[in-house]
């Protein structure tokens, strides 16, 4: 139970609310957020920058604005950290490599930071992140790794590491992070909270530094089900600065976000989303599926050949982005990012117009799946966290390297963008699991809403973690 | 249909892509680079032995 004082641990509709009633000012609220971040995070290593001063005349702006009778946002007040691929004025954009550093300062915040703060966020800082997204660790060798605020010595999960923890830590309510192959998913699962990846082309990624174009969301992770709502309505909208951002109209969740799901068809993913993985990942699919009344099976079809696919993509497209620091400065990479993009150079084009054809057919007989089903839950994950710096798991019997193997269950979906709400499932006093919550492209609203009935009845809950 | 009959010299496919691209050929990467094409190799045969028809466009999507 969260203290009412202390406004470090509030959700972030309840500081709005708070804020927009006077019960406290956004002085407090960001104060406080920035003393918790002073305490925790040298444990949990969640933040590369921490932007005090900035942070607290954005709060007294609002605290003024509110005093001259404006309206509030609906996230005013709200503390808010990103992970260090989006474009902060004033900082190079390091995106987890050292690289970057030498960057000149980004001249303005990303579009997403920049609709956050219409609305009223704060931002507080930048997050650690794996080398250039090419992780699903949390680990880097250059700024240190992330850890599991649940369990110190257990991975944040990957690329947005820093995002997964700061979230569980409580140090933020709602942090921001990028998903190319599962990026938001994964530290969702591991660090038990709910994240949100939109359909591709929903969210504006200007101002991000890329990963791999053709498969690059971005998305918010925090606690609640309401405040993955509340900031996915404030970042809707499209943006012709970035090229693959939908010329759709907003369509906000938040409205129906507590409409239930009767008459919802829900159903399992079989096949590859059914086997590999550790039987707790399964059973946490099974306690969804039950809450939900979900019996069915779906077939998601060619997901193994979907998988690799997106494998292939996401090498050679990173190869391609990063071919001119792979010829001057390949030393300073992380050696398990460097070696997987040379490799990722060296990929004939066919291979990866074969990809991209084998996408457009598989698109095509997902899609149909959803003339029977509204909503298609999965695995996030094999298993739990591992342990720091561990490189190998054994799933289904094989030893297998951990750091491509993690996705198994997300890249066949984010492979054609698919929206998901990844939820926190705790089924034991162990660590947490994810279930990926999957709708048809743009119903994130209906992901959100099966999230959040199964948050109302106490089946998944992304509880701060207790830390000194 | 998988990409070759036989399996490829991957290390004089690196060698010439390095060459091609200007790439280093640092000793010490060499290993794991070719344990990285290995797997891809791997993943491009699993893609290319599905069978698609000659309509199937590539999935990018452009707007002019």
């Amino acid at each position: 139970m969260v203290d009412s004082q202390d406004w470090s641990l509030a959700p972030a509709a309840g500081i709005a609310a708070g804020v927009a009633s006077g019960a406290v000012g956004a002085r407090e609220v960001v104060s406080a957020a920035l003393a918790r971040i002073a305490r925790i995070d040298p444990a949990v290593h969640s933040f590369t920058d921490v932007l005090a001063g900035r942070a607290l005349a954005r709060a007294d702006a609002l605290d003024a604005a509110r005093a001259r009778g404006e309206e509030a946002g609906p996230l005013c007040g709200v503390p808010f950290a990103v992970k260090n691929l989006f474009d902060v004025a004033g900082l190079p954009t390091r995106a987890g490599a050292r690289i970057n550093r030498d960057r000149a300062p980004a001249g303005r915040d990303a579009a997403l930071i920049r609709r956050l703060e219409a609305a009223g966020g704060v931002l507080v800082g930048a997050l650690n992140m794996g080398e250039y997204a090419y992780d699903f660790t949390g680990e880097n060798i250059h700024d240190g790794d992330t850890h599991n605020p649940h369990d110190l010595t257990r991975m944040a999960g990957g690329s947005s590491g820093g995002s997964g923890a700061a979230v569980a830590a409580g140090l933020v309510p709602l942090a921001l992070a990028s998903d190319t192959n599962g990026s938001i998913r994964v530290p969702a699962a591991f660090c038990g909270c709910f994240g949100l990846k939109p359909t591709y082309g929903r969210t504006s990624r200007a101002g991000s530094f890329p990963f791999v174009g053709s498969l690059d969301h971005l998305g918010p992770m925090a606690r609640s089900v309401a405040d993955l709502a509340l900031a996915y309505d404030a970042m809707q909208g499209p943006d012709a600065d970035d090229p693959a951002c939908a010329r759709r109209p907003p369509d906000p969740a938040g409205p129906g976000l507590d409409g239930g799901v009767a008459g919802l068809r829900i159903a399992v993913a079989g096949g590859h989303f059914a086997g590999s993985g550790e039987p707790e990942a399964f059973a946490a699919v099974a306690r969804v599926a039950d809450a939900l009344g979900a019996r069915a099976t779906v077939e998601v079809p060619e997901a193994v050949r979907a998988r690799a696919a997106a494998y292939l993509i996401s090498a050679a497209e990173g190869a391609a982005l990063h071919l001119d620091r792979l010829r001057h400065r390949a030393a300073e990479f992380d050696p398990a990012v460097r070696d997987r993009l040379l490799a990722g150079a060296m990929l004939p084009a066919v291979f990866i117009e074969r990809a991209q054809r084998f996408r457009r057919w598989y698109r095509a007989a997902v899609l149909e799946l959803f003339r029977d089903v509204d909503v298609i839950l999965a695995p996030a994950t094999p298993c739990r966290a591992p342990r720091g710096g561990q490189t190998t798991f054994v799933l289904g019997g094989v030893t297998l390297p951990i750091r491509p193997n993690i996705g198994l269950y997300t890249q066949p979906i984010s492979f054609i963008g698919l929206p998901v709400v990844a939820v926190p499932v705790w089924p034991d006093d162990g660590l947490p699991l994810g279930v990926q919550v999957i709708a048809a492209p743009w119903r994130e609203a209906l992901a959100l809403r099966v999230a959040r009935h199964l948050e109302r009845e106490g089946v998944v809950r992304a509880p701060v973690a207790r830390l000194p | 249909m998988s990409p070759s009959p036989v399996a490829p010299d991957l290390d004089a496919v690196m060698e010439a892509c390095a060459g091609l691209l200007g790439l280093t050929n640092d000793p010490a990467w060499r290993e794991p680079v070719l344990a990285n094409l290995r797997v891809l190799q791997a993943a491009a045969a699993l893609v290319e032995d599905f069978p698609l028809p000659d309509e199937a466009e590539a999935a990018p999507v452009f707007e002019a």
